[in-house]
């Protein structure tokens, strides 16, 4: 897999940039919510189409698109190889279309949205949830802490497999699986420090009024 | 500059080995603009810097920022008390430079584009100019560590307590962080293992074994540390 799953942001001036992150976060809501709801493989395949138009439309480059569907390929061979034998291939195509086209459609989103922008849609989102004693401003950074998470951790997976590697342990579940899940609690960890040093989180009075 | 104080403050810490004294009844008034501490791997230094922001708390004593006790009023001791870890990458908690100073400035900049003009502003003043779209993971050692500084300082605070900026940084981008952390307004509490850099500052603590050996004008500490090491 690798780190840009999701793709970082890319400033530019498309007709994706320019719309409001809130327009955006909810086509891709409810584009999850069709294609959940739509079983068959021709809206998966129509699916993957749109979001490939799409993601031609934001100008993403080419090599950004490419390495999120390299990080999704084993996934989609082994997921796709074992619905195909197990359902046969209809059912095989609809659930790997659909997983493609959601990876593609969010990839889109965090590439052309900055962070920033969809923890302030977050956090306006959440407001009205503030008499149930819910955190707005909370709420919106654990939603960006998710984006920053997914590829730091596959960053922490590549860097374990490389030390099992070296010392000719790559064969050896534990060697990769052990460390690796202790680092992403050290980092979990490290990150929450950070959080709290720099006083995130902890301000009431920083919260929308 | 702030008055750090820290009365009678122990730290104790459970390990697999049993308890473990980080810290022993340590007295301590700091008032000067460049404190260095230095001192052996695990000998307390850190436990020390991160008690004055809170990150650690102590098991016995006070720690007190300007009269404000930091285990009752963290929040208000956060604002003025800023920390830097050694390994900025573990700071960095946004996925580009410009937003992860921007995430330090939504308490002053409601406004997002705003904002973002105050980060593309703090990013220039720390040299990062130009980088404010550039993924965290793509930056340098000295650049990654000059925005992990940028983001902590971003919202101006009194103090900056950094732990071993320096130590994951190769010569050049060492003596560039050294320079900038000397040259700034705040007071400067310095976790350090280069004594070049810690003579520099107008007074230092050596941390041995949890408490503090010896404490003077940096010089002179250095020196000391430097005989019995």
């Amino acid at each position: 897999m690798s780190r840009t799953l999701l793709g970082a942001y890319r400033p530019g001036t498309t007709l994706l940039h320019r719309l409001p992150s809130g327009a955006k976060l909810t086509a891709l809501l409810l584009a999850g919510l069709v294609l959940t709801l739509l079983t068959g493989w021709r809206s998966a395949l129509a699916g993957v189409a749109v979001a490939l138009l799409l993601a031609v439309l934001s100008r993403m480059p080419l090599r950004s698109l490419a390495r999120s569907l390299r990080g999704l390929a084993l996934l989609a061979i082994v997921l796709g190889g074992w619905l195909t034998w197990q359902a046969g291939w209809p059912r095989a195509v609809a659930t790997v279309g659909d997983l493609v086209a959601l990876v593609l459609l969010a990839t889109v989103v965090t590439t052309t949205t900055p962070v920033d922008a969809i923890l302030d849609t977050i956090t306006s989102v959440a407001r009205p949830l503030r008499p149930l004693g819910v955190d707005p401003e909370r709420v919106g950074l654990a939603f960006s802490l998710v984006l920053r998470t997914i590829p730091a951790t596959l960053g922490l997976a590549e860097e374990t497999r490389d030390a099992a590697r070296a010392r000719g342990l790559e064969r050896d579940p534990r060697a990769r699986l052990t460390p690796f899940v202790l680092r992403v609690v050290a980092d979990a960890q490290a990150t929450g420090e950070a959080l709290h040093a720099r006083g995130v989180g902890d301000d009431r009075d920083h919260r929308e009024t | 500059m702030a008055r750090i104080e820290l009365d009678r403050v122990t730290v104790r810490r459970e390990t697999a080995d049993g308890d473990l004294l980080a810290l022993d009844e340590t007295d301590l008034t700091l008032t000067e603009g460049r404190i260095a501490l230095i001192g052996p791997n695990g000998a307390g230094k850190s436990t020390l810097a991160r008690l004055v922001n809170g990150l650690v708390t102590a098991t016995s004593g006070t720690v007190r920022v300007d009269g404000l006790d930091v285990a009752r009023e963290g929040r208000e001791v956060r604002r003025r008390v800023a920390f830097s870890f050694t390994d900025p990458k573990a700071q960095l908690v946004m996925p580009t430079a410009g937003e992860d100073v921007a995430l330090s400035l939504r308490r002053s900049h409601r406004d997002p584009g705003e904002r973002r003009e105050a980060a593309r502003k703090v990013l220039a003043r720390f040299g990062l100019e130009g980088l404010e779209d550039r993924s965290v993971h793509a930056l340098s050692g000295g650049q990654a560590q000059l925005l992990a500084l940028a983001g902590v300082l971003a919202t101006d605070p009194d103090v900056l307590v950094a732990d071993e900026p320096t130590t994951l940084l190769d010569l050049g981008n060492a003596r560039r962080v050294g320079d900038l952390l000397l040259g700034l307004d705040q007071q400067l509490l310095l976790v350090t293992h280069d004594l070049e850099l810690a003579t520099r500052c107008e007074r230092a603590l050596l941390v041995v074994g949890g408490r503090v050996a010896a404490d003077g004008s940096a010089a002179e500490v250095v020196e000391h540390y430097r005989s019995i090491a």
